[in-house]
């Protein structure tokens, strides 16, 4: 097998169901060590596309090779040398904690006495230890989640797969997810992950692209993504309840050449700028006086909605 | 060592071993009941309770000399149905649907085949399981003409188990929900279990509804038992019901890998 860098490489990859095509052509290339991020709408063909890159799901169209492998031919070698953390957990409830963990390293061939001491290590940093004799069904969202990821640990992958990581779970139990793929980031796992959050994608992301209705609309690193597609800053600007002819439309048009683009919502004037305090002296300056303002520095977030659009997808 | 791919099927179910060795451990003490204690119950009541009322002709039954003779071997095979239509209803749409421990399989290095070929092979150990212990339990009552005969029609029981395992564990991969299952034992199992020739000479029924019995699987591995514990082989016929119930647990496999390929990778 030709090893190279490259973790997973698409090319024109496709998914269709039937009619309907979730994925319509993206080319993707994840390198060695490296933490990429797929981020999108929900329906934009993230889970899609990890499906197939996780080997389950076969390819309509277009080219996919996973550590240089086919997953048409090679699915069960492929999966092998992956771990995959699926959106909905899917341990089984019935069973301990440890004996989740001790099956699924069984599915792997690997010895029972390695396993052992596998689980072990895998109870410990997920801080699992001590729940390691409670049943499935009695642990909460947080530690199932953490026991789904010391699962998908549990042969040693070179790359792993996370679909929606931290879905549903409160703040605190987030950040002890983050701080775990952050630890295996540093060991040079190859770290691929979905997210809707903006912020996780930040926290984690070297590299990501931006899916939209089963195609990559933009490609970067967060840094590059929000000088390509957003200003250094924001102006969040909110007037209140519209006085007589001065809608926020009225206003956004008097305002309109103090900022690189103005973005009008129904409770506030979005002003994207490289300096935001600048631009709002300027506002003042005009006679405006909103009621609250906001100087903050731009995210992912602006680009997202930017590259996505506002409109709820469902 | 390192993880890696299975070399083939039966390696890959292989796997899965020690998952359904845990799942027995806890599960156990639930099934011993019905698997062991049912039984007894039926042949205590029909066989010899009831069996007292009946004359033990073997003109009329079959070439048994006693009502129990007859029904022992109708009873053990109707367990080896009972099981399987247990085992491959609600816990196969449990792994498919409500706990997605498939889902969890599959994401390994196994496949489709091996996850099913593995759940097979835990029913197969439960068939076995209730029929060694139903045989066990039976053989002081003088029910076995022979020795070799009881041994063939416990091992015959896997055959039988399988020919209603495959078609209906690819019933079960493919449904939506469950309230099918209600249907499948109320229309399905129950009726099979009283008219297959179980409980009395399959001759007893109208010409017709006997032709229609004799489709029917459980009827075939009855015939097949039966003509073992009570050393009435007759050649082609014992090689018409190996044949049919072999053929069904061949194009029920198909189905079944068809069906939860279909479910699960979409």
């Amino acid at each position: 097998m030709a090893e190279t860098d490259s973790m997973i490489l698409a090319q024109g990859l496709r998914k269709s169901f039937g009619e309907f095509e979730a994925v319509k052509g993206i080319d993707v290339d994840v390198r060695r060590g490296e933490a990429f991020g797929f981020l999108g709408p929900n329906g934009a063909g993230k889970s899609s596309t990890m499906r197939m890159v996780a080997a389950v799901s076969p390819v309509s169209g277009g080219t996919l090779r996973i550590l240089g492998m086919d997953p048409a031919t090679d699915g069960p070698q492929i999966r092998a040398r992956i771990g995959v953390c699926p959106q909905e957990d899917t341990l089984d409830l019935e069973l301990t904690v440890r004996d989740n963990l001790f099956v699924y390293g069984r599915y792997f061939g690997l010895p029972r006495k390695e396993v052992r001491e596998r689980v072990d290590e895998l109870l410990e940093f997920v801080q699992l230890t001590e729940k390691a004799g409670s049943m499935v069904e009695d642990l909460s969202g947080g530690m199932k989640r953490r026991l789904t990821i010391a699962r998908s640990l549990i042969n040693r992958p070179e790359v792993l797969l996370l679909d929606e990581p931290t879905t549903g779970l409160d703040p605190q139990a987030r950040h002890v997810v983050w701080d775990r793929l952050f630890r295996l980031k540093q060991q040079g796992v190859t770290l691929v992950l979905t997210t809707h959050y903006m912020d996780e994608a930040e926290q984690l992301c070297d590299r990501l692209v931006v899916m939209d209705n089963g195609r990559i609309v933009a490609e970067g690193s967060p840094l590059t993504l929000i000088a390509e597609h957003s200003t250094r800053e924001v102006a969040e600007l909110r007037f209140g309840v519209a006085p007589e002819g001065q809608s926020h439309e009225a206003i956004a048009a008097k305002v309109e050449d103090l900022a690189d683009r103005i973005e009008v919502l129904p409770d506030r004037l979005l002003l994207y700028t490289s300096d935001g305090e600048e631009t709002l002296a300027k506002v003042h300056e005009r006679g405006l006086e909103p009621v609250a303002s906001l100087i903050r520095r731009s995210t992912l977030e602006d680009v997202f909605l930017r590259l996505t659009g506002r409109t709820l997808v469902d | 060592m390192s993880s890696s791919a299975p070399t083939n099927v039966v390696a890959g179910a292989a796997r899965l071993l020690d998952y359904w060795a845990i799942v027995y451990r806890r599960t156990w003490k639930g099934s011993a009941i019905s698997s062991f204690v049912n039984p007894l119950f039926y042949v205590l009541a029909m066989g010899v309770l009831l069996g007292d009322y009946v004359e033990g002709d073997p003109g009329k039954l079959e070439g048994a000399t006693s009502y129990l003779m007859f029904i022992a071997p109708g009873l053990l095979a109707a367990q080896s149905m009972q099981t399987v239509f247990g085992e491959v209803t609600y816990p196969v749409m449990g792994m498919v649907k409500w706990h997605k421990t498939y889902f969890g399989m599959t994401a390994s290095p196994l496949s489709v085949r091996e996850v099913i070929l593995g759940h097979l092979g835990f029913v197969m150990f439960r068939v076995g399981l209730t029929c060694g212990v139903f045989v066990l339990v039976m053989a002081p009552f003088g029910v076995f003409a022979t020795v070799w005969g009881a041994v063939l029609a416990f091992l015959v029981q896997f055959l039988v188990g399988l020919a209603f395992a495959t078609p209906i564990y690819g019933l079960s991969a493919g449904l939506k929900d469950e309230s099918p299952f209600a249907l499948v034992f109320r229309l399905g199992m129950i009726p099979l279990f009283l008219f297959s020739g179980a409980f009395f000479p399959i001759d007893n029924l109208d010409p017709w509804l006997a032709a229609f019995a004799k489709v029917t699987p459980l009827w075939h591995g009855v015939d097949l038992t039966r003509m073992l514990t009570l050393d009435t082989v007759d050649g082609s016929t014992a090689l018409v019901h190996v044949a049919y119930l072999v053929v069904l647990a061949v194009l029920g496999w198909f189905w079944a890998v068809r069906r939860l390929s279909k479910r699960m990778v979409g």
